[in-house]
């Protein structure tokens, strides 16, 4: 899970890290409230789950209340590339000497924990890798022991930091090694990392991703990300414990297996045709999960027809089977399906259709059959 | 020979008495696996259909010398029964429970690196181990494959059935078959096995099945070139998934330009592996490297 600008200093400053005060409101109102509270000049800032907000016209500088205002109204209800910005963070303007650049992330080919870190800061770090890779510390962390003060000097110093701040970067390291192992981050990053003109380091911007396997742990965290931007059958989704994510096409897709639903999304593209939605049904769903399965693909309204492909391990086909009959009994879709059930209980699993003798649904004898089928099927609707 | 398991495997489970748990050991008994214990402390003492529970790992492995350990506890629990069967001497442990934390599975990878390196992790979040006619361990339906020459490994459990029943089609059967899970810290990589299946005297083709995220694929890409004189022939799935999105798997996400499935397949192929476009492409593919099966 992303998390928006805001909340992730306050994860930050939780752990130590300097970040402005700062505040996040939703209405012009509260926002000239909070500037005048913080204390001109404050800056403004958009917070949606989107790189580029500066260029957007998402980050602006105001010098008093007009100004404050002025921009909150022209930045709240901003769409920056599709997200549209519902919450501003107002903080005190930084003085800005130098902009340098940290984060924390799982390497997942060395399996360690890697610190990056780079005196050009402020603009994109792959920009840096690509560029100027000398000037990008790259340091794996051996989890059992942690990132030390040692390791963090080092990095600070073989990173060419200002030698009076060495010590500085050094603890922002440690307290962001920090962030990331105890709040079960993917990844924590810091760009710019600023150092003021009085030689103080500080987070000016956070990105940080929580991981999801590790919520049951941080009840705290609950309510955060991008709750107003999210899609709400992804939502609906989630609470359902079904695995959704919405793509831009007419053709909904369910399957079990996060594995087979992407191939299935594949081949059904291979076919000319564009999948509606990403639907993993889990293993050892029933009927029930099903029926509430089809209902989400449906409540997207481009779907012009849908794809069941199946591969009954644990999953039993012949409860696929019976989820769709009572989905079409209980919604009755207008949309043609198309079915593929092979595995666990399939030649059940195909009596229970043929019987039901449901309109508009097509059994098909393979996936790329199905595929091909349900594409023609799609154009037509 | 297969590889990992096979009629020497004895089996014992953690999670033993939950409903899945159950199931699934009891589904491996009846194909033959040689199951001899399993673990839940508030049941110890206690049986699953003759399957002796007992407290902890290293009580399982005295009393009955158990080889291979299945972790089907929950995900806030099963990192920690993992590392206590390898503390236990248990050198193969198949993890099949899905959702663990990754920091979780990056510690645990990493102790057992460290402490108990000849302790080999397959999973978490994977389907485990088939090989046919010998031993099954985890849940994969085991009638839909026979003996045979073909080696499979893949990052997704149904994707697995579903070349592995496009290969059954054409009549080949399998010496194994591996998942090695959807999540982004594996305890086995595509590397681990294919080295596995390079050395396995009944493996004669190897069929890799890799998906979004991560860059394993491209990792036994340039293994593949230098050290596999076997065919391979890959499946990736992904293509047409959007930047950012996680596709079901914690590990099946394309991050920027890291991790999607064209630079996959052009790492295979452009170290002489051939990627089917399709799961029956792929099985097509295998008919062409190695000729239709006896």
């Amino acid at each position: 899970m992303d998390l928006l600008e805001y909340q992730g200093k306050q994860l930050f400053a939780k752990h130590g890290l300097v970040v402005s005060d700062g505040k996040a409101v939703t209405t012009v109102d509260d926002a000239v409230a909070a500037a005048n509270e913080i204390g001109y000049p404050v800056v403004v800032k958009a917070q949606v789950l989107i790189g580029g907000r500066g260029k957007a016209g998402g980050v602006k500088l105001a010098a008093n209340e007009q100004e404050a205002r002025e921009h909150a109204t022209n930045i709240l209800g901003l769409d920056i590339k599709g997200h549209v910005t519902r919450t501003v963070w107002i903080e005190h303007a930084s003085d800005i000497d130098t902009e340098y650049y940290a984060s924390v992330l799982l390497d997942r080919s060395e399996k360690r924990p890697l610190v990056m870190f780079s005196v050009e800061g402020g603009i994109d770090i792959e920009e840096v890798a690509e560029n100027t890779p000398e000037k990008l510390i790259k340091h794996h962390v051996d989890p059992l022991v942690g990132l030390t003060k040692e390791e963090a000097v080092r990095i600070a110093t073989d990173g060419r930091a200002d030698a009076d701040v060495i010590d500085g970067v050094a603890d922002a390291l440690v307290a962001l090694y920090e962030v990331w192992i105890e709040e079960d981050a993917t990844l924590a990053e810091i760009n710019p990392l600023i150092i003021t003109p009085d030689r103080e380091v500080k987070a000016l911007d956070a990105k940080v991703s929580l991981d999801g396997n590790a919520a049951f742990r941080h009840p705290e965290h609950e309510g955060l990300g991008d709750q107003e931007n999210a899609d709400p059958i992804e939502v609906k989704a989630k609470e359902q414990d079904v695995v959704y994510v919405k793509l831009d096409g007419n053709i909904g897709i369910l399957g079990n297996g996060a594995g087979l639903v992407m191939s299935t999304l594949d081949v059904v593209a291979q076919h000319g045709g564009e999948p509606a939605n990403f639907l993993d049904a889990g293993g050892g769903s029933d009927a029930a999960k099903v029926k509430q399965a089809v209902e989400l693909i449906l409540s997207n309204e481009s779907v012009d027809a849908v794809l069941f492909n199946i591969f009954g391990g644990i999953t039993r086909c012949d409860e696929v089977a019976n989820g769709l009959v009572a989905a079409f009994e209980d919604l009755k879709p207008e949309v043609p399906f198309v079915v593929r059930l092979d595995g666990t209980n399939d030649v059940q699993g195909r009596e229970i259709l043929e019987a039901a003798a449901l309109p508009n649904v097509y059994a098909a004898k393979t996936m790329d059959g199905a595929a091909e089928q349900v594409v023609a099927l799609a154009k037509e609707n | 020979m297969s590889i990992l398991i096979d009629k020497d495997t004895r089996l014992a489970v953690a999670g033993i008495t939950g409903r899945e748990g159950s199931f699934h050991t009891l589904n491996n008994r009846a194909y033959g696996t040689n199951v001899v214990g399993g673990i839940n402390p508030k049941k110890a003492g206690t049986d699953v259909e003759g399957i002796p529970v007992f407290a902890d790992w290293a009580t399982t492995v005295e009393e009955t010398q158990a080889n291979t350990a299945m972790i089907f506890v929950p995900p806030p629990f099963a990192a920690q029964s993992a590392l206590e069967a390898a503390e236990a001497g248990v050198e193969l442990v198949v993890i099949i429970t899905e959702g663990i934390p990754a920091h979780d599975e990056l510690k645990l990878y990493n102790r057992v690196q460290a402490d108990f390196p000849n302790t080999r992790i397959i999973g978490p979040n994977c389907p485990g181990i088939l090989s046919p006619d010998k031993a099954n361990v985890g849940i994969i339906p085991a009638s839909f494959f026979k003996e045979g020459n073909v080696g499979v490994v893949s990052r997704s459990g149904t994707l697995t059935y579903q070349i592995g029943n496009e290969l059954a089609q054409k009549g080949f059967g399998n010496s194994s078959i591996v998942g090695i899970g959807g999540d982004p810290v594996p305890g086995s990589s595509f590397v681990d096995i294919i080295s596995l299946f390079e050395q396995d005297d009944q493996t004669e083709l190897i069929v890799m099945a890799g998906e979004i995220g991560g860059s394993a694929e491209e990792e036994a890409a340039h293994y593949i070139a230098e050290f596999v004189s076997k065919p391979v022939v890959a499946y990736i799935a992904g293509f047409t998934a959007p930047e950012g999105k996680q596709m079901g798997h914690a590990g099946a996400i394309v991050s920027g330009s890291a991790g999607t499935a064209k630079a996959k397949a052009e790492a295979l192929e452009a170290n002489g592996v051939r990627v089917g476009h399709t799961p029956t492409q792929t099985a097509e593919i295998a008919m062409e490297l190695i000729g239709a099966p006896a």
